[in-house]
């Protein structure tokens, strides 16, 4: 039997009168390369906000970890690697420095910290420009060490917020060897995407989600195959009647 | 709390101060320059030396007659220290460079200067006798100082010259006693300055810290370190340390800088080491109106013009901008806590109180209440209103 890592129950989010999360329900197992499809606005980062501790849901529950997130958030920190959607970093200091930060925020140790960081810009191309300012990088390299930064610490689970966004096909295919790795390595890893072709590569499961509900769960595979449909963008046609990339 | 973390973020904030050129110019250029041009300005470079007016003369006693009482008042005049004297051959090329601003003043020495002196000598005591005749100044109008302390200087100098050091008993009403010179004091009108140039510095923290946490507020780095274990606690301990450790570094730059261009402060190793310990404090007051702004500014243009509201108020009630302040906005610049700080520096360096004397110690407890009044309720503010 499969261990569950996150466990997500009943979850509802409302801004104002706006429903961003509507009642859903999701499971995800140990280990499990998990991604989580919809059009911009679906709710997909909602949920990852929830689940690291930034929002507070309206109602329902969810665990990290066996960590609930409401009440233990400390607890859910120490486990978790964010990278967000947007390239949150601090121009003002190198690549290596922006690393090195995050992995003292994540209390490593140094040798440890210092061991991760080479391995790291070494496996996503920045060694040779990790000792300049970021404010000197270009879009992509920056989302690069965006990631690095949420996977540092060698997290057991990690919410990967669109990480591929706005990125050049030879950094996106160096992102998805690097996240195949993760999982190799038994990470547990949540991917949000609206690049469909992006989950069909990586994920184990996939989730899709529109107007703040799951509206369909299950392997690649099995979705293509329930649908008989060609790829994941068929199947979201036909259960939405729209292309994904045209939002809500 | 976990020191490494407080430690990451604290050297995170001092990159960021160094390396960011609009932080690094508020922070410790602008000062830096501040304090040069005014020690410039309204200093004396070089240490403890005095004010001094250059003063052209006008010798108009002939040539051909004895030179010995002109003489007598040049050499007093030069022994001053004050007036640096400058001999011109006549009034109009005195008075040519007196407007251009190259001297302060003109004297100009009568043609009956020796023989009025050598009057009154032959008969001290029968003033029909002597020969009267008025020695003639010019001042520089563009320059108030010049004005108010040159007549007096000259006027002494004049006595001295006449009746000499010693008392002489001269049978006349009125007894001059042996004048003194007007001793110019040591401490230049930048002196006066200095003080509320390290509460003026000080104050601009408001605007960096305002501008740093909306510039981390937007671009999503504070909901990153939101994300990591770090405390809320270990956050804020690193805002106040970093900021502290930048307003020490400003001091001592500023303070060099000062003694570079003159400023000789009183006071011992207690009285700098408390005045030190004010401006960190208060830097802390500083913190706190910067998270303030950061509350409510949108944006980092926003929190640059929203900190102004704490800012000048401050630096005209409170530092050597106000100076010249009336007596209702004296009255009223007791309720910024910067005018505490440059009262206290004005005490210890100026006024030579010590550290212990009951102002100082007043000042310092003003200044250490509204330091952690602004500090906690910035703190309450942006925890609860200015992370989104």
């Amino acid at each position: 039997m499969k261990e569950v890592t996150i466990s997500i129950k009943d979850l509802t989010k409302k801004f104002e009168d706006v429903i961003a999360l509507d009642n859903l329900s999701l499971e995800i197992e140990r280990a499990e390369l998990f991604g989580l499809l919809g059009p911009n606005g679906a709710g997909k980062t909602t949920i990852i906000r929830i689940l690291s501790g930034l929002l507070q849901p309206t109602s329902g529950s969810a665990k990290v970890g066996n960590y609930d997130v409401q009440r233990e958030q400390a607890r859910v920190k120490e486990v978790i690697g964010v990278c967000p959607q947007d390239t949150a970093v601090c121009p003002y200091l190198t690549g290596r420095e922006n690393v090195e930060l995050f992995g003292n925020l994540h209390a490593m140790p140094k040798k440890k910290l210092k061991q991760n960081t080479n391995r790291l810009l070494e496996q996503l191309g920045l060694t040779q420009d990790a000792d300049r300012r970021l404010g000197k990088y270009s879009g992509g390299m920056k989302r690069r060490i965006n990631l690095i930064m949420a996977l540092v610490h060698d997290p057991k689970i990690a919410f990967l917020d669109e990480p591929t966004v706005a990125m050049d096909p030879q950094s996106r295919h160096a992102v998805w060897g690097f996240i195949k790795e993760l999982k190799a390595r038994g990470k547990t890893v949540v991917l949000t995407t609206h690049y469909m072709e992006e989950a069909e590569e990586l994920c184990d499961r996939v989730g899709i989600i529109d107007y703040g509900k799951l509206i369909a769960l299950d392997s690649p595979e099995q979705l293509k195959d329930k649908f008989n449909a060609k790829d994941l963008e068929e199947v979201f046609i036909q259960l939405t009647g729209r292309r994904i990339r045209e939002g809500l | 709390m976990n020191f490494q973390r407080v430690f990451a973020l604290v050297k995170k904030d001092l990159k960021k101060m160094v390396r960011e050129p609009a932080t690094l110019f508020l922070i410790i250029l602008f000062p830096v320059v501040l304090t040069l041009a005014f020690g410039l300005t309204f200093g004396g470079i070089g240490g403890s030396q005095s004010t001094t007016y250059r003063i052209g003369v006008v010798n108009m006693n002939p040539a051909e007659s004895s030179q010995l009482w002109p003489q007598y008042l040049l050499g007093n005049l030069s022994t001053t220290e004050i007036l640096k004297i400058q001999d011109f051959p006549d009034n109009e090329t005195a008075q040519a460079d007196l407007v251009q601003g190259k001297i302060q003043a003109v004297i100009i020495i009568p043609e009956d200067f020796e023989q009025s002196c050598d009057s009154f000598w032959n008969t001290p005591s029968d003033p029909s006798q002597w020969v009267n005749t008025t020695v003639q100044v010019y001042l520089d109008s563009g320059s108030i100082f010049a004005v108010q302390a040159i007549p007096p200087i000259i006027e002494q100098v004049l006595v001295r010259t006449i009746f000499g050091d010693q008392p002489t008993s001269i049978t006349k009403p009125v007894q001059i006693s042996s004048p003194s010179l007007v001793q110019t004091s040591g401490i230049t009108m930048f002196d006066h300055m200095v003080p509320g140039i390290f509460a003026y510095a000080s104050i601009f923290f408001t605007m960096t810290v305002a501008q740093s946490f909306t510039d981390d507020r937007s671009s999503g780095l504070l909901k990153r370190i939101n994300v990591t274990p770090t405390t809320a606690t270990e956050f804020m301990s690193s805002q106040t340390i970093s900021n502290m450790m930048g307003a020490l570094i400003q001091t001592i730059m500023v303070f060099v800088m000062a003694f570079l261009v003159g400023y000789r402060p009183g006071g011992g190793i207690v009285s700098f080491a408390l005045a030190f310990t004010l401006v960190l404090i208060f830097s802390l007051c500083n913190v706190g109106f910067g998270l303030i702004t950061a509350t409510v500014a949108k944006s980092s243009g926003a929190a640059t013009g929203i900190s102004f509201i704490f800012i000048l108020p401050q630096m005209f009630l409170g530092t050597f901008v106000g100076a010249a302040l009336s007596s209702t906005a004296q009255s009223i610049s007791r309720f910024v806590p910067s005018y505490y700080v440059t009262d206290a520096l004005t005490s210890l360096f100026l006024r030579g109180a010590p550290a212990t004397s009951p102002a100082i110690l007043l000042d310092t407890l003003v200044i250490s209440i509204c330091s952690i009044a602004a500090l906690m309720v910035g703190i309450l503010l942006f925890r609860k209103y200015g992370k989104a």
